[in-house]
């Protein structure tokens, strides 16, 4: 019993279950993306719907070009991650395209949203930054690139939902320290200059207490006009 | 009107020549394009985000940090000013323009067995690139190694100067393979015992060796118990060279760049003649596997974990009897990397996971997922030993010490 759940757990007794009967020839793993990216379930999950690890993202459902924006740069060192790094090293760009065009495409359900052990102070703080930002510290309200509903705009703005506070906190820390750069300019790392350690756990703690809408998929491009240009998202 | 007639026919004649010329040039070009792939000097000459190259990618070894240098046609800051002499002293004679002396990082120790011919190609080539004003980033040595007067002591007992000079017992398919193998291929500097003094010796030439700072073993292309591959087939190995994966094995690590970077890009009759040298050079004969370093009772216990561990996490992809789906799951049963002396490799895929290199050939591979997070040092162990010592295999136990220790190697 235990070994069953180890094997679930893990994610390869499943995914053989999930492969779509024909694509298998004997002798051969099955001819479809899921197989191959097998190396990265363990981490993302089978749909790439996240892990028990906190700082281990969700990628399911996320733009596919925002997808294909961070295999670029772990690729590269923009991003550094060293067991990815080293993964995606010598994979070729149109190949990192696939994964990200496979990732984008799954729907697992978003994740319940968490009860927050942050006071309601915290709370509102957080709330305040991500709806309306705070125009008196140059911080524009998260909404404003991330989308109303939080959901993200295609091809490279992600949605903000179905993170956890942990990585939230980490991915702005390290664009803070330089570790995590996007293409220039760089909103994110401008955004995040202008953040107190205290705005991060505002933020990211409720971020994570919001409810999944109905449409978690990303808006169409040009749905909304971004506060100022982004280098990752093409106009 | 006869003069008119014949500055015309002059002006169509020099045209023939210069459009010859123009020709010929390229030619040249293309050939210097293709034989910097065969010497890969992309791999070292460019940093992970940088422009092609323009150097500056450091490379740690254990006397401190070199970067490399701007080998674009720059005339302040790469080679722009270079002639085609200065270019081959330092492929041929590892020496600067001025005479100076070029640390043994940069493999002119194969180099030096380049033609002339195609060394000039290859210069053809990288003036024909564009200029990058870039430059060189100094070299970060601890004392005394900064000293370039050191680096003679190292040639006196390890460099040997000069061409390539073929073997007329053989064919010219074998002197065409031993002559990229030997030359541009570089593939001593991985594939030999590094000595303390970061040198090869010649009768060491291709024996293996661990690789120092990064942690790989890079297996010995003679001895049949590692890498060396005297009874695979010829299309295995051409296989394995051209596109990283085949029915007997597949490359990772370093040896996942050398196919994405140098070999993928080899034209079938130079992958073939490489296939045909390597099968020579493998020794007859294969070497009694070293005996156990692990008590028995500790290692029948190490074995039944493994193929606990084996089965749940293993068989899905590399079969219950290690027989693989191959060539994108390869077959542990029968694999000589995993029964080599040193276990550093199968350790590390299972904690590290990883992808062979995409490739013309096997554009879209399959991967190995990472076991770092999910298995304990004795799990990590168990697995290895299981591997390593069913199917008949006949490689030795490994301790959880020696799991743990990789846990730290560098992964780029
Ligand atoms: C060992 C665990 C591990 C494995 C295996 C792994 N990842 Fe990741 N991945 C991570 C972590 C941790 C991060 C966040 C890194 C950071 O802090 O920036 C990440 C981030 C990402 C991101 C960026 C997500 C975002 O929202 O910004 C993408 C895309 C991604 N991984 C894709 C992949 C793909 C594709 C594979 C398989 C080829 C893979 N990963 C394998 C752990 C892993
Ligand atoms: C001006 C536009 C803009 C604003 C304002 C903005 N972002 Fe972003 N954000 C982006 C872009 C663009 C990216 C994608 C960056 C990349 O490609 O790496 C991003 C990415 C992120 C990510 C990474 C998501 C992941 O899955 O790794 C987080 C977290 C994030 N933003 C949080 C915030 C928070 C919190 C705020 C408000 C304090 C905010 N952003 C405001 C444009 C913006
Ligand atoms: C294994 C790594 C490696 C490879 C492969 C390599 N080089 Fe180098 N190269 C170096 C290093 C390191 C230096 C700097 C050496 C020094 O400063 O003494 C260097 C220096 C040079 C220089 C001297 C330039 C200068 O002004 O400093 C030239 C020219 C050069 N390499 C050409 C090549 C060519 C052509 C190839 C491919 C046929 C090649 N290298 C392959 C590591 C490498
Ligand atoms: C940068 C270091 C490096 C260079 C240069 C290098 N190798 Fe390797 N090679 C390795 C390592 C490490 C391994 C072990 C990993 C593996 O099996 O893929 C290896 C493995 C191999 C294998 C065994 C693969 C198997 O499945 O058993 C062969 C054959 C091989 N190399 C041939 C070559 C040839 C031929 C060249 C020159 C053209 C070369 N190597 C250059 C590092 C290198
Ligand atoms: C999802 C499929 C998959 C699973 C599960 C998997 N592997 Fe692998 N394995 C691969 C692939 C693909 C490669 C080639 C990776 C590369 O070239 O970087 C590989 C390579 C290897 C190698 C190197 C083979 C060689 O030719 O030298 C070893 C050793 C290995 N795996 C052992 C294991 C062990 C032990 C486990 C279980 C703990 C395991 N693998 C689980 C797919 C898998």
């Amino acid at each position: 019993m235990s070994l069953r759940i180890a094997i679930a757990g893990l994610g390869i007794g499943l995914s053989v279950q999930v492969f779509p009967v024909g694509a298998q020839t004997p002798g051969q793993p099955p001819d479809t993306m899921a197989a191959r990216v097998e190396a990265c379930t363990p981490c993302h999950g089978n749909q790439g719907e996240g892990t028990s690890d906190v700082y281990f993202p969700r990628l399911a459902g996320k733009p596919a070009g925002y997808l294909y924006n961070q295999l670029l740069a772990f690729e590269n060192g923009r991003r550094k991650y060293p067991p990815m790094n080293y993964l995606l090293e010598y994979l070729g760009d149109p190949y990192l395209q696939e994964m990200a065009d496979y990732f984008a495409s799954q729907h697992p359900p978003l994740p319940a949203p968490v009860p927050s052990d942050v006071s309601q102070d915290v709370l509102r703080h957080g709330e305040a930054l991500v709806t309306r930002g705070d125009a008196s510290r140059q911080i524009p309200a998260c909404a404003s690139c991330h989308g109303p509903t939080l959901t993200g705009m295609e091809p490279a703005i992600p949605g903000l939902l179905g993170l956890r506070p942990n990585y939230v906190s980490a991915q702005l820390g390290a664009w803070r320290y330089g570790t995590r750069t996007a293409k220039a300019p760089d909103c994110m790392q401008i955004v995040a200059g202008h953040l107190t350690e205290a705005d991060v756990t505002a933020v990211a703690a409720f971020l994570a207490t919001r409810p999944a809408p109905e449409n978690a998929a990303p808006v169409p491009k040009g749905t909304y006009i971004l506060p100022f240009f982004c280098g990752s998202q093409p106009n | 009107m006869r003069s008119a007639w014949l500055t015309l026919l002059l002006f169509l004649a020099s045209t023939g020549t210069v459009a010859q010329a123009q020709d010929n040039r390229t030619v040249v070009v293309t050939r210097g394009e293709y034989l910097a792939r065969a010497g890969d000097c992309i791999a070292c000459h460019t940093a992970p985000d940088g422009q092609i190259f323009t150097g500056g990618r450091a490379m740690p070894t254990p006397f401190g940090t070199l970067y490399t240098s701007n080998i674009t046609p720059d005339p302040e800051t790469g080679i722009g000013r270079w002639s085609p002499d200065d270019f081959y002293k330092t492929m041929h004679s590892g020496r600067f323009p001025d005479g100076g002396l070029i640390y043994p990082a940069m493999p002119f120790g194969s180099y030096t067995k380049v033609t002339r011919a195609d060394s000039d190609a290859i210069f053809a080539y990288l003036r024909s690139i564009p200029p990058v004003n870039q430059k060189n980033r100094p070299h970060d040595l601890r004392f005394p190694y900064g000293n370039r007067s050191l680096i003679l002591g190292w040639r006196t007992l390890f460099f040997s100067e000069g061409e390539y000079k073929s073997d007329p017992s053989k064919s010219a398919e074998w002197n065409r393979g031993s002559y990229l193998v030997e030359g541009l291929g570089h593939c001593g500097m991985c594939h030999s015992p590094i000595n303390a003094l970061g040198g090869t010796p010649q009768s060491e030439a291709f024996k293996g060796g661990l690789i120092p700072m990064q942690n790989w073993y890079a297996p010995s292309l003679t001895s049949n118990r590692e890498a060396g591959l005297g009874d695979w087939s010829i299309k295995d190995i051409t296989d394995l060279l051209q596109t990283g994966v085949s029915a007997r094995g597949v490359v990772y690590g370093p040896m996942a760049e050398v196919v994405h970077n140098s070999l993928q890009y080899l034209n079938d009759e130079d992958t073939k003649a490489m296939a045909v040298y390597l099968k020579s050079i493998a020794e007859s004969g294969t070497r009694v596997p070293s005996s156990s370093a692990l008590p028995t009772t500790e290692s029948s216990l190490l074995t039944s974990l493994g193929k606990t561990v084996y089965d749940a996490r293993c068989a899905s992809c590399h079969g219950a009897q290690g027989e693989g789906k191959p060539p994108h799951w390869p077959p542990l049963a029968n694999n000589q990397s995993i029964e080599m002396e040193s276990a550093v490799n199968p350790i590390r895929m299972v904690l590290n996971g990883g992808y062979p290199p995409g490739t013309e050939g096997n554009p879209r591979p399959y991967g190995m997922p990472p076991f770092a997070g999910l298995l304990s040092d004795n799990e990590v162990a168990a697995v290895v030993t299981y591997i390593r010592t069913t199917w008949g295999n006949r490689g030795t136990p490994v301790s959880a010490r020696e799991a743990n220790e990789l846990r730290s190697a560098p992964l780029n």
